[in-house]
């Protein structure tokens, strides 16, 4: 019968055993049966494992992260996997662009040189070529696919007619869409994971002590990275109880949570009108002579820019001190207030963008009056000279041409250095501030009088919000420029590429783990909430412009018309009549503002629908935690008070005095009647009436003593078995419960 | 090994595991030991360093409570219907009640049936390599015992442990080892 390894079994019960599974133990009838379906299985468990493990694999970087996550704990881990999921969305963007857009325009539209917007003007091609120019995104760099105004014209391009304005159009603003959807989808699949700030299992110690080592672990390395894991886990959740046990000051703490609110307003509030001024006086110094300017003057706003951004989030760090919250809700705050500053930032920015943008309009008005002047005159002098109606058309080379300005490809260009710059800047900083100090920290510390690793400098720990934020501005202003440069997107893949494998080499080479080493939040949804604010924000002045600005006269795919969406019109008119019918008709203010209204109806009604099921969820949960604690309680009950049965037994002179105290399940009513039906039996004389005291030492005054005390039955009996040790069943059944 | 029936046999079978890749594995720890004819039941036990030099369980902070639970001497020495045992016991065909009834016995240090304070530390400290400190270990022990302790007497029985072992989602994927 093979090894049976119950315990408890006797013979019996194991012949049944086996008889019941004859053919699993290879022997009798099913056993051919048997042994092909345990093969299946087993076959079916390897492929799903296998299919697991491949799914698994096709997944970049895991290795990194896991690795990352095991030493420095899940709030780290956390900026990569927000890193590697910003790269699968902007991978995604980069292919509507590039497939839609810059694919078409390459293959099928004219080529480099055959008319005036895609070649470098005749004066700029000495130094077109430069180096320094095609670092400033000047030269051949500003007539290529990179940038708006390389694109030409034409209502369809090539064999297949596409049309490339339209595809311009609605993948400029397809990109908000499908950027919008992604992320709200990502929202909401965060939500269903059960919310925000860890979950409080009933077992969250036990199953991390019992359940946390692999035991198919079979590599030093990853043994190495499962212990750091497994300690990192295990001190995250020690700060979170922790938190659970602190002793509460209230008053104080929201006094000091008060004062330190007001004290970064008065910072934010004091930044903000820096920036202000600054900007005003830039302003003032654009309009006075060039030279008469310092350095300083002429790059003020930048200084002080990158000035606020160095001070001032160490600054809202410490005063967050005073605040005392948990590190995963002080980091949610930090977030918060550092957004607020860069949103100043950003401010600035698009404010001398749009100063920009409207001199560019003001030089193109009176470059497009000369342009048209002068054809004009062309025309006369031909036909008057030659005398005919039919004049051909200019021929200069289009090198040669005279071209407007093209406003649309300098923001471009603009958000190209912006973020060029940026990359530059956080590698910068990575280098000097994370590396470099290590470097000093590690060697010059043995020639040094204090010791620097424990001390001052020493290691940096990761600035998990300073990087988080980076990440989303950042974005943002892809999302902003990839209207006017579709080659952005390229740039900001290869950055988001190339940032993965640095930051993880710079975290686990320059840093150490945080002091207090947090759990993330589940959820993830303050990241992506932070996105979906700077989604917005981007989208509004790229709509802004496309339905208000007029686009370049003579570069780009909307040159020539009055706006850019100009071109849907064109489309429509170009489809049958009903379509254009129906569009009208959907167009009409009545239909959308009802459409509008009952979709805030829609949304009024969900959420008090959402809302319900969380209190109905809350509810469930707080009865289930009272089933627990009463369970415990009962278990718990039945031991005391039959340890205190034997303490009080114990306490009594004579045991053999204690008359059989037999515990029924009937009320107290009828033990009075019994006792009063036999008066006589009271008068024994040879014990203490211990009626009363039985009655006292029961662990349910309730519980009836049916047997009168006085006819004693045979003296082995008459005892009444003391409880057993700890097991509360010595007296009979026990009373009843309600 | 308390309290559990053997049934002996012939030839030695497991329930849940073809035999033969289990015993030209055992036999492959010291060939000159362990002969190839095994009828005449040999009484060869390995030491605990071969076992404990296996790939599958020389990173393992818990292969030698593993080896002496599975041991009939106590000590690690494993004969091989220990070995079969072993790696019966920690497959991935074998029911949830049984492998917590020996994942119990693996984190009873004293061997006393009861899983106390100074099993737990050890546990700990075996899984964190000593790197929490004296009081996130005591901490984190206190918490255990008040989250899984039923009948309130310090320590864990094996009921407690069953029943908080039953709940655990990840249990029967990690305590597994495949061979």
């Amino acid at each position: 019968m093979g090894h049976l390894l119950f315990t408890g079994w006797n013979c019996r019960e194991c012949q049944t055993f086996v008889e019941k599974f004859e053919g699993a133990l290879g022997k009798g009838k099913g056993r051919k049966l048997y042994a092909y379906k345990v093969m299946m299985a087993k076959k079916m468990i390897k492929f799903n494992r296998d299919f697991e493990n491949f799914k698994t694999a096709c997944i970049p970087w895991e290795r990194k992260i896991k690795e990352v996550e095991s030493h420095f704990g899940s709030s780290v881990a956390s900026y990569f996997l927000f890193l590697r999921w910003m790269f699968g969305l902007n991978m995604v963007l980069f292919g509507f662009m590039f497939g839609l857009v810059v694919l078409p325009e390459v293959l099928m539209g004219l080529p480099y040189g055959s008319i005036p917007r895609k070649v470098v003007p005749r004066a700029e091609q000495a130094n077109a070529m430069d180096y320094s120019v095609l670092l400033d995104f000047g030269g051949y760099c500003q007539y290529s696919i990179l940038f708006y105004g390389y694109y030409n014209d034409a209502r369809t391009i090539g064999v297949f007619k596409f049309r490339l304005p339209l595809s311009y159009l609605l993948v400029g603003v397809g990109i908000f869409g499908y950027s919008l959807m992604v992320v709200i989808r990502m929202m909401a699949r965060n939500s269903n994971e059960g919310g925000d700030g860890g979950d409080e299992g009933q077992f969250t110690f036990s199953f991390k002590m019992f359940t946390s080592w692999d035991y198919l672990i079979g590599n030093p390395e990853t043994a190495d990275n499962k212990f750091a894991s497994v300690t990192t886990s295990f001190k995250e959740s020690i700060v979170d109880e922790q938190e659970n046990q602190k002793d509460e000051n209230i008053h104080l703490r929201r006094f000091l949570r008060v004062l330190a609110n007001f004290l970064i307003l008065c910072c934010l509030g004091g930044s903000g009108f820096l920036i202000y001024y600054v900007v005003k006086q830039s302003q003032d110094n654009a309009k006075k002579d060039q030279d008469e300017l310092t350095w300083f003057q002429k790059n003020e706003v930048d200084v002080v820019m990158s000035l606020l951004g160095l001070v001032c989030p160490p600054l809202f760090e410490t005063i967050a001190e005073l605040e005392e919250y948990h590190p995963r809700v002080a980091l949610k705050w930090q977030l918060g207030r550092i957004f607020a500053l860069f949103l100043g930032n950003l401010y600035t920015f698009l404010f001398a963008l749009f100063d920009e943008v409207n001199e560019k309009l003001e030089e193109e008005k009176s470059i497009k009056n000369a342009t048209m002047w002068s054809l004009k005159e062309y025309y006369a002098n031909y036909s008057s000279y030659h005398n005919t109606t039919d004049v051909p058309p200019l021929d200069i080379a289009p090198a040669d041409v005279v071209r407007g300005p093209c406003w649309e490809t300098t923001v471009g260009v603009e958000f190209m250095k912006l973020t060029v710059n940026d990359i530059e800047v956080t590698y910068i900083t990575i280098l000097i501030g994370d590396f470099l100090r290590a470097v000093i920290v590690r060697f010059l510390n043995y020639c040094w009088c204090w010791d620097l690793e424990a001390g001052f400098p020493s290691y940096g720990e990761f600035d998990i919000s300073g990087n988080v934020l980076g990440l989303i501005f950042n974005q943002g202003m892809i999302w902003m420029g990839a209207f006017f440069s579709p080659g952005l997107v390229g740039l900001n893949i290869l950055r988001l590429i190339s940032s993965m494998y640095f930051q993880c080499w710079a975290v686990m080479a320059t840093n150490v783990p945080h002091e207090r080493v947090f759990k993330a939040s589940k959820s993830n949804n303050f990241y992506m909430g932070l996105l979906l604010l700077v989604l917005f924000l981007s989208l509004l002045p790229v709509i802004y412009i496309i339905m208000t600005m007029p686009p370049s006269f003579d570069c780009g795919p909307f040159s020539g018309r009055e706006k850019m969406y100009d071109v849907i019109l064109e489309t429509l008119e170009e489809l049958p009549t009903f379509i254009g019918n129906i569009v009208g008709y959907a167009t009409n203010p009545g239909l959308i503002l009802s459409a509008v209204l009952l979709m805030v109806l829609a949304i009024y009604y969900l959420n008090v629908t959402s809302k319900n099921y969380e209190n109905a969820n809350l509810e469930l949960r707080k009865k289930m935690q009272m089933a627990r604690d009463e369970e415990k309680n009962r278990r718990n009950n039945k031991e005391t008070t039959n340890q205190a049965m034997q303490y009080l037994e114990d306490l009594l002179p004579n045991r053999s005095l204690i008359p059989p105290p037999v515990i029924t399940e009937e009320s107290a009513l009828s033990k009075s009647s019994k006792v009063a039906k036999h008066p006589g039996a009271a008068a024994n004389g040879k014990g203490v009436n211990l009626q009363k005291d039985v009655s006292l030492a029961s662990p349910n005054p309730r519980a009836a003593v049916t047997r009168p005390p006085g006819p004693r039955g045979p003296p082995g009996h008459a005892r009444g078995p003391p409880p057993g040790p700890g097991r509360g069943r010595g007296r009979g059944a026990p009373p009843p419960r309600r | 090994m308390l309290g559990h029936k053997r049934f002996s046999c012939n030839h030695p079978s497991s329930t849940f595991f073809p035999l033969s890749r289990l015993f030209y594995r055992y036999r492959d720890l010291a060939p000159q030991l362990v002969p190839l004819d095994y009828t005449g039941q040999p009484d060869v036990r390995l030491p605990y360093e071969l076992i404990g030099s296996m790939p599958e369980l020389k990173d393992n902070p818990f292969r030698q409570r593993i080896a002496e639970v599975f041991s009939e001497d106590g000590e690690g020495n494993m004969t091989l219907d220990d070995f079969l045992d072993m790696f019966s016991v920690l497959s991935e065909m074998a029911p949830r009640d049984l492998k917590a009834y020996y994942a119990f016995k693996i984190y009873d240090f004293n061997n006393d049936d009861f899983l106390c304070k100074s099993d737990l530390e050890k546990t700990l400290n075996k899984l964190t390599r000593n790197e929490l400190t004296e009081e996130e270990v005591r901490m984190v022990c206190d918490k255990v015992i008040d989250e899984a302790d039923l009948d309130n007497d310090g320590r864990l029985s094996l009921e407690d442990f069953q029943h908080m072992i039953v709940r655990a989602p990840d249990f029967l994927s990690t305590f597994h080892i495949r061979i």
